[in-house]
């Protein structure tokens, strides 16, 4: 594959892991060199992805899409802390017309439509109304997209798809009373600076209902982490909708439109849907099903400290810890199993940031003999949700939560 | 399945690092300027590769296509309908024919 390989990301070294073939969630770990190889191991392939420090602002990070980008967080950061640092955050974007240059002083957010007052807000106007500070997931609707069986079309992530950060900026139900929303208001519609390549396609845009936007948790966010958003994370501004896939972050946040009818635009009507049932699962193949917007995230756990391939030590005091999010209502459990799911232990929960972030879990278990040994993590949320026990599936690829295994041996 | 589910006691065995900084004080915005790659690469040389490449490279580099998986001929000829209809890319009818050859050559399903 090389001959295709844009010149700026060509390399002559290449990195792969020792157990790479056997590796579920082994990234190559490599973060002061560019332009390296890792391999994700996607059912059928294909396995090789660059890793890339060509973007502005960001790191080491698995090239998935060059324009417009797609980059994927490398697992191993997960296991660094339970906030995912700025430059390792993941990158996804609909259309190629990216704004590279953002002067901040002529920067406006529109708020129109069904309002009194169709104000523009300038950056510092947002500054100066309350702010507020919450941690939470940003997700894609297909991250891990590449592990359906069958494998579908479309952006073939690993489970790398996904960050936890702190926002800071304002509540969106702050900047809509400040434009008045008039009765009758039903939606609210977003679009940033993004735009498309050719002049029909559409626009990005998604919708809340008036209620949600409303609801006094869903805010505009200038700071991720304590600083500026990374352009490729939607400086100056993004849209945060805890507990909801990132497709509704709307990145580069310029637009706000109150809608009296429900929105119609492709980005909300016709993208983004899911099979109207449990965890969007259908059977491959299935005709005639419902759909709806994808919408609240399910919970999802992961062991970050142990890879598929590793050798233990049999009998041997073992920890494994990990993330887990309980995707639109908080953390209630982490249950853990070294036998393949026969038993189950619940396991250590870190410190509570908030509802919709990562929590850190860990558990000591011994394995009790020599040989193969499946780990499984998962997580139950404060709704009692929980993660399903076999894949469940839907032809966009979307909401995958099966509870991972992570094959070892001990010796 | 049997679920013991046993009281731990290891909450506090690790710290839990938190390296985020605190949004505090005055926040202060700054422009920016940045460069994005050009992800201007060409289709792998083939049959009908010239008619995906004029066709497909407008909106996303190569990358997208290479790193899926193999498909169906179906599964390609879905893609490249939406492409025209949902994303309203100009292809022209007698090249979707072709184009969806070129996506089957280099990533059939067997």
């Amino acid at each position: 594959m090389g001959s295709i390989i844009p010149p700026h990301y060509r390399s002559s070294r290449r990195h792969f892991l020792a157990r790479a073939g056997a590796a579920s969630f082994a990234l190559a770990s490599v973060p002061a060199l560019a332009e390296a190889i890792t391999q994700l191991p996607l059912p059928g392939g294909p396995d090789e992805r660059q890793i890339t420090t060509a973007f502005p602002q960001k790191g080491a990070l698995i090239l998935q899409r060059t324009r417009p980008p797609l980059l994927e967080t490398p697992f191993e950061v997960f296991d660094q802390s339970t906030f995912t640092p700025n430059d390792r955050f993941f990158v996804r974007w609909h259309w190629a017309g990216i704004p590279t240059d953002i002067n901040v002083d002529a920067f406006r957010l529109a708020v129109r439509g069904h309002v009194n007052r169709e104000i523009p807000f300038a950056l510092d106007d947002l500054l100066a109304l309350p702010r507020v500070e919450l941690a939470a997931v940003n997700q894609c609707s297909g991250n891990s997209r590449g592990y359906f069986q069958p494998r579908v079309a479309g952006g073939q992530w690993s489970n790398g798809a996904m960050g936890n950060a702190r926002w800071t900026g304002v509540r969106l139900k702050d900047v809509l009373d400040h434009a008045g929303v008039k009765a009758g208001a039903v939606q609210v519609r977003f679009k940033g600076m993004d735009d498309t390549v050719l002049p029909d396609a559409p626009h990005f845009m998604k919708s809340l209902d008036i209620d949600h936007a409303r609801d006094g948790e869903v805010m505009l966010a200038y700071a991720m982490n304590g600083e500026p958003l990374p352009l490729l994370n939607g400086f100056p501004l993004r849209l945060i909708v805890p507990g909801w896939y990132s497709t509704y972050w709307v990145k580069m946040l310029n637009d706000i439109e109150v809608l009296d009818q429900p929105d119609t635009n492709f980005w909300t009507q016709t993208a983004y849907r899911i099979p109207d049932t449990p965890n969007g699962n259908i059977e491959p193949g299935a005709t005639g099903v419902k759909t709806v917007p994808i919408n609240r995230m399910n919970p999802r756990s992961f062991i970050t400290n142990i890879k598929a391939g590793d050798k233990l030590q049999a009998g041997a005091p073992t920890l494994a810890r990990g993330i887990a999010f309980g995707g639109a209502a908080g953390v209630s459990r982490v249950d853990f199993s070294s036998d393949g799911g026969k038993s189950w232990t619940g396991a250590g929960l870190g410190k509570d940031e908030g509802t919709y972030g990562f929590r850190r879990w860990q558990i000591r278990f011994a394995l009790p003999s020599q040989g193969d040994h499946v780990l499984m993590v998962s997580c139950t949320n404060m709704r009692g949700e929980t993660q399903t026990r076999s894949p469940n599936w839907n032809p966009s690829g979307f909401m995958r939560n099966v509870v991972e295994q992570t094959s070892v041996v001990a010796a | 399945m049997v679920r013991s589910m046993l009281p731990v006691a290891l909450v506090a065995a690790i710290a839990f690092s938190q390296p985020c900084a605190q949004a505090e004080g005055e926040f202060a915005f700054k422009s920016i300027s940045v460069d994005l790659p050009a992800g201007d690469s060409m289709f792998p040389k083939g049959p009908n590769s010239d008619t995906a490449n004029a066709n497909c490279l407008a909106c996303h580099s190569t990358d997208m296509v290479l790193n899926q998986p193999a498909l169906s001929k179906a599964a390609w000829q879905a893609e490249v309908d939406k492409m025209r209809t949902a994303y309203k890319a100009p292809i022209d009818q007698k090249d979707v024919d072709l184009i969806v050859d070129y996506l089957v050559s280099i990533k059939s399903k067997k």
